[in-house]
């Protein structure tokens, strides 16, 4: 980086600013939508954004530690499919509940894991081995089976239909919680931990941070093992959403994953970005999705058309932005 | 930065980049005759050239010419996620249109609606170029956007139907034969030609690679980047636009959701695997049409030696990765060779030489 | 002074590369409170011995001693551990982190785990204050200069309790003044005992703080030298293994000024990096520029180039006025720019020595018009072999080449061109001394056959030596023009420089 700026020009930091924007669009979006529907601007709309993307929330904060190294996991979207078939089968089969969460749990990781150590030990690039390892996770789903199987476990199901209620006939799901602690956590990794601190130094200036002498290694495998957590845990909070595993499921979820945490203002090449710009990247795609079925009459596709039109605005503004300061 | 052996033309070079591309196709090949009778044997029958092998080209033609235009996107250091979108696009459009005509089998009628869906391919791909070169977003979410849009735009175009034709000169693109041959693989030929033409007897080559390698060097140079780049990914959308034609032709019908989903990645795979590296610079326009013929061989494999067809996907992961790991050359050093033992790391010497 | 007993000693040690012997039974042995240079042309082994010293190379022959016992080290964090710190030429540090973080990360304090962000911006001021250096330490390091930089990645290698600091060429892209403060910090760091591994270019410098040299040349040690009894002719002998003749032939030039003016630039400016100056070239004479880093020599050939679009001011270029929108506008009116940036902005790596060297010349003709395949080998050949590029083989990558012979690739890049004006952006920095001799014969040569070149060195005795006039630039303003004559020497051009006025 060349770019040279004025320490206190503005009195917000640049690196903020991308955030920033998206709030702000957040905050547009939900007004226009209040204005436009009735009923739209309550504070249950923005509670269902979340119950109904617990699971991609989940799955964003890996993939942001992964990107945040500069790298980039495609297979997430397959291994939520992954988790979501070996938790069906294995509760069809007799298991007890806790048991396949943690089986489901260690799945995902040690697939991550793997990835992770081809990626840094046999140096082959990121996009080609995760892509590797979404048609590996997706074809080990066929193997267990191509039809959708059912869950019906009690635990299960108990847990799908909980409601936590926050008051005033507000309530969320579980899920919502259990996502809002893996991003708590993931920020405090990222900020007070030195495993987040090497992650962003490994984003800004890989070889510097070998010299620097930075755990390099250790820290990309374990990034990946993060991401591969994350997307069972996710997998996991989709399963309980479904009640069912399927081999289709998330199909195109690294997609999602990758739009938010760009959309948050996280750049692809790493070293830049905040856990806080991609939870806002999740709402504003969750809030797509929500404004397209108040209006009703619009056609499923124009979700994928207005998420792309976003994604433009979005990295234009982007763009903009920093030319505009350097 | 790739580590390439040292004092080794750019001859031996490429044939030992080649390698293991062509050992994992043989072997491939040969799995099939193991399981299949003749299937090396090509036959003529009323006047069309029949067997396995001709099958594996024509099947695997769209996915070819997918990949030779990614090939060059890669080269310049870029990448394409949209060319599956593409293809959905061109063929949405062109049966659209046919589907109008008052007489689907009139010529004119077809080339019109094919030239049209090529016409926007190339729009969409000059698109795509800009937003590359000339507003310099990194070229993986540039064409994010229209992956996504895309796929949107395409259902549009076919309100959300499967658009199903009936137009023997629109079949003839991806079912027909021409001079015995299955007329894709003439079109395979034809962009493959056109495309060896433009990078080695024209200096589109030298420049791509330029480009690649050093993109403010290339600037300095005098090199009009920005027009390389933009040309290079609308070549590549028009190999995208052709190939949609032949997918929809193939099946006279166009679906705007699944018509070349994923072909994106394969396309990739394909470039990879014919030893062209992600990080531009470098390309080899054969190891990507062996690249595609691997993962065409492999579908066709699977088939063929009656393992179920779910497990494609997984056999396609194991294949990827072994022809991946067997180009590396930290792979090749540490497992392979095994020239010294563990603990000390060589990888550290390749990334601080750069700077030596 | 009692002579304490060295603190590193490292014995016979070898280093081979595929194809090469990097380093061959080198002795080399380092005192504590002492400032040491390492000196040597480029490939002559300098950087291969400290990248063995520093655990990024392991050793294949010979053995290490660190304070009297046997040490090797599998990585850099290794040779940390041990007391061993490296400061790089290329700033090795994370421009997306703050200040405070690129000197503690790694060994941030914590408690339980949990980073002390506030103990550490404060350990972190109180450490660079002891540098004289008042930054605030929350700000990203990318909002900082260079040297700035550099001082941080001292300050970093500083508090890892170092015994050994190594430093490899810090002092190339710093500015007079920056040098200074560097070496306050390095005499203040010998005082405390640390032994200073010093490596640079610049003789001058290596003269003012270097207490003993030690030389290599062609991977072997030559030997060990006490500064204060080695000359500065005696040391360049040693390095390259022969004289400094070839140097000296090139002064006393004829003037050349009778042509028509070739280049006029008429307040041509560009906010923010160099103020509206007014220049003109004359065909066959070489223009010097001189002045300090960051002082916007550089800024004044991108502009004339058109690498950065002018805000203010005009331009013609043999009489017709021009706007020079893009290099490639620059480069039809013949026009040729050698950046001083060679790996970031000159060499396309991948290529071969052959495409690097016809690139400019098929980017002007446009993609659709190929040079024929002779033509390209006939013309590389001539300059293959005209400017002495080794290895003379067309077809080698140019990343495989030594930093010398890829400026003579460069050069021959835009020689290819013909061009009326050849601006050079300090085009014998990082080279050997033997290839530097050749660079400046050859500007010497060229101007002599008509060409006008724009010359830009940090070091004033080349720029005296090579220009019938010389620039002077100072803040980003071109602040003196003036004749080489008799009675321009180094000094009045120092003085010049600092004064900001001619004399």
């Amino acid at each position: 980086m060349t770019t040279m700026t004025v320490p206190g020009l503005g009195a917000l930091p640049r690196k903020y600013v991308p955030i920033l924007v998206t709030a702000l669009l957040l905050a547009g979006m939900f007004l226009a939508g209040g204005v436009r529907y009735t009923g739209f601007a309550s504070g249950q709309v923005i509670l269902n954004v979340f119950i109904d993307n617990a699971f991609l929330l989940v799955v964003a904060v890996g993939v942001t530690f992964v990107i945040l190294t500069g790298g980039i996991d495609l297979s997430v979207g397959s291994v939520v499919a992954l988790s979501t078939m070996v938790v069906a089968t294995l509760l069809k089969d007799g298991w007890s509940p806790w048991p396949v969460m943690a089986l489901v749990l260690v799945i995902g990781t040690v697939l991550g894991l793997g990835m992770g150590a081809i990626i840094q030990y046999f140096e082959i690039q990121p996009f080609i081995v995760t892509l590797a390892g979404m048609f590996l996770a997706r074809g080990l789903c066929y193997v267990i089976g191509t039809a959708s199987i059912p869950i019906d476990d009690p635990a299960f199901t108990a847990f799908a239909q909980t409601r936590i209620d926050l008051g005033g006939d507000l309530w969320i799901s579980p899920s919502v919680v259990v996502a809002a602690v893996v991003v708590l956590v993931a920020v405090y990794v990222l900020h007070f931990r030195r495993l987040g601190r090497n992650v962003y130094a490994i984003g800004g200036n890989e070889q510097s941070a070998m010299l620097m002498g930075l755990p390099v290694a250790r820290t990309k495998v374990t990034v990946y093992a993060i991401s591969g957590f994350c997307s069972a845990s996710g997998g996991l909070l989709l399963s309980f959403y479904m009640l069912s595993g399927y081999g289709l499921h998330a199909a195109g979820m690294e997609l999602d994953a990758i739009a938010a945490v760009v959309i948050g203002g996280t750049l692809l090449t790493g070293g830049s970005g905040y856990l806080l710009g991609t939870v806002l990247g999740v709402l504003v795609l969750g809030l797509i999705q929500t404004i397209i079925s108040f209006e009703g009459t619009l056609s499923s596709w124009w979700t994928r058309i207005f998420i792309g039109l976003l994604l433009f605005a979005f990295i234009l503004m982007q763009r903009l932005i920093t030319a505009r300061r350097r | 930065m790739t580590v390439s052996p040292t004092s080794s033309g750019p001859l031996t070079l490429l044939r030992h980049r080649l390698f293991w591309p062509v050992v994992i196709l043989v072997a491939l090949l040969l799995l099939n005759v193991v399981f299949t009778d003749h299937f090396f044997s090509i036959e003529v029958k009323e006047g069309h050239l029949y067997g396995s092998l001709i099958d594996i080209v024509r099947f695997g033609a769209p996915l070819i010419l997918v990949a030779l235009g990614m090939t060059l996107v890669i080269a310049t250091s870029g990448i394409d996620l949209s060319v599956g979108s593409v293809v959905a696009i061109s063929g949405a459009l062109a049966c659209l249109q046919i589907s109008d005509l008052g007489d689907q089998d009139s010529v004119g009628g077809v080339l019109g609606a094919a030239g049209v869906a090529l016409l926007l391919s190339l729009v969409l791909g000059a698109w795509n170029g800009v937003l590359v070169a000339a507003v310099g977003i990194q070229p993986i979410i540039a064409t994010l956007i229209l992956m996504v849009a895309g796929r949107g735009l395409a259902q549009l175009i076919t309100g959300g139907q499967i658009i199903t034709v009936n137009s023997s000169p629109y079949k003839l693109i991806g079912g027909g034969y021409w001079l015995t041959l299955p007329f894709g693989i003439i079109i395979v030929l034809v962009v493959l030609a056109l495309t060896a033409f433009l990078t080695r007897r024209l200096a589109l080559g030298l420049l791509i690679r330029s480009v690649g390698g050093n993109a403010e060097a290339s600037r300095l140079a005098g090199i009009g980047a920005r027009g390389v780049v933009i040309t290079v990914y609308t070549f590549c959308a028009l190999c995208a636009g052709i190939a949609g034609l032949m997918i929809s032709s193939n099946v006279s019908s166009a679906d705007g959701n699944n018509a070349g989903l994923w072909i994106e990645l394969d396309a990739i795979l394909a470039v990879v695997i014919g030893g062209t590296p992600l990080s531009g610079g470098r390309f080899s326009l054969g190891g990507t049409v062996l690249g595609a013929l691997i993962i065409q061989t492999l579908t066709t494999t699977i088939y063929s030696i009656g393992v179920p067809p779910e497990t494609t996907l997984l056999f396609k992961a194991l294949v990827v990765t072994v022809v991946c790991l067997l180009q590396s050359p930290a792979f090749r050093a540490k497992v392979v060779r095994r020239r010294r033992p563990a603990g000390v790391s060589p990888v550290a010497e390749e990334k601080v030489r750069v700077h030596a | 002074m009692a002579p304490p007993g060295p603190i590193l000693r490292m014995r016979g040690i070898g280093k081979r590369f595929p194809g090469v012997k990097a380093l061959d039974g080198v002795d080399f042995r380092l005192l504590p409170g002492e400032v040491h240079a390492l000196m040597g042309e480029n490939g002559a082994g300098k950087s291969t011995l400290i990248k063995v010293l520093t655990g990024v190379y392991d050793i294949d022959d010979g053995e290490m001693e660190l304070e009297g016992r046997p040490a090797a080290f599998s990585s850099p964090l290794a040779a940390q551990q041990a007391g061993i710190s490296t400061v790089y030429q290329e700033v090795n540090l994370c421009p997306n982190l703050s200040v405070a973080e690129n000197i503690f990360i790694g060994r941030e304090p914590r408690r339980l785990g949990h980073i002390r962000w506030k103990r550490m911006r404060h350990r972190a001021g109180e450490l660079l204050h002891r540098l004289d250096l008042d930054l605030d330490v929350s700000a990203a390091l990318s909002t900082y200069s260079l040297a700035v930089q550099q001082m941080v990645a001292i300050a970093r290698a500083v508090d890892v309790e170092a015994k050994v600091l190594v430093l490899d060429e810090p002092t190339s892209s710093l500015d007079a003044g920056e040098v200074a403060q560097l070496f306050r910090v390095m005499r203040r760091l010998k005082e405390q005992g640390i032994a200073i591994l010093f490596v640079s270019h610049f003789l001058d410098q290596v003269y003012e703080i270097a207490d003993r040299m030690t030389i290599l040349r062609n991977g072997r040690l030559v030997g060990e030298y006490l500064t204060s009894e080695l000359s500065q002719v005696e040391l360049v002998g040693k390095m390259i293994g022969r004289e400094l003749a070839d140097l000296e032939r090139l002064e006393g030039r004829p003037l050349a000024r009778e042509t028509g003016p070739l280049v006029e630039a008429r307040d041509l400016g560009r906010a923010g990096a160099i103020e509206p100056f007014t220049l003109t070239i004359h065909e066959g004479e070489v223009v010097g520029l001189a002045g300090l880093l960051g002082s916007g020599r550089t800024e004044l050939a991108r502009l004339l180039f058109g690498a950065d679009h002018a805000g203010t001011g005009s331009l013609r270029i043999a009489g017709e006025a021009a706007n020079l929108r893009t290099p490639r506008a620059a480069i039809h009116r013949n026009l040729a720019f050698c950046s001083e940036n060679r790996r970031e902005e000159g060499l396309v790596p991948d290529l071969t020595v052959r495409e690097n060297i016809v690139l400019a010349l098929q980017a002007a003709r446009g993609w659709t018009r190929p040079l024929p395949r002779r033509r390209q080998d006939e013309l590389v050949a001539k300059y293959i072999s005209a400017l002495n590029i080794r290895p003379a083989d067309p077809e080698q990558l140019v990343q495989n080449l030594s930093g010398g012979n890829q400026q003579k690739v460069l050069l021959a890049r835009w020689l290819i061109l013909e061009p009326r004006l050849l601006i050079l952006d300090e085009p014998t920095r990082g080279i050997d001394v033997g290839a530097k001799a050749e660079i400046q014969r050859l500007v010497a040569e060229l101007s002599d056959g008509g060409m006008a070149v724009l010359f830009i060195s940090a070091e004033l005795e080349e720029v005296l030596r090579l220009s019938h006039k010389v620039g002077v630039l100072r803040d980003r303003r071109l602040v003196a023009e003036v004749d080489n004559d008799e009675g321009l020497t180094s000094e009045v051009l120092t003085e010049t420089i600092a004064s900001g006025a001619a004399s």
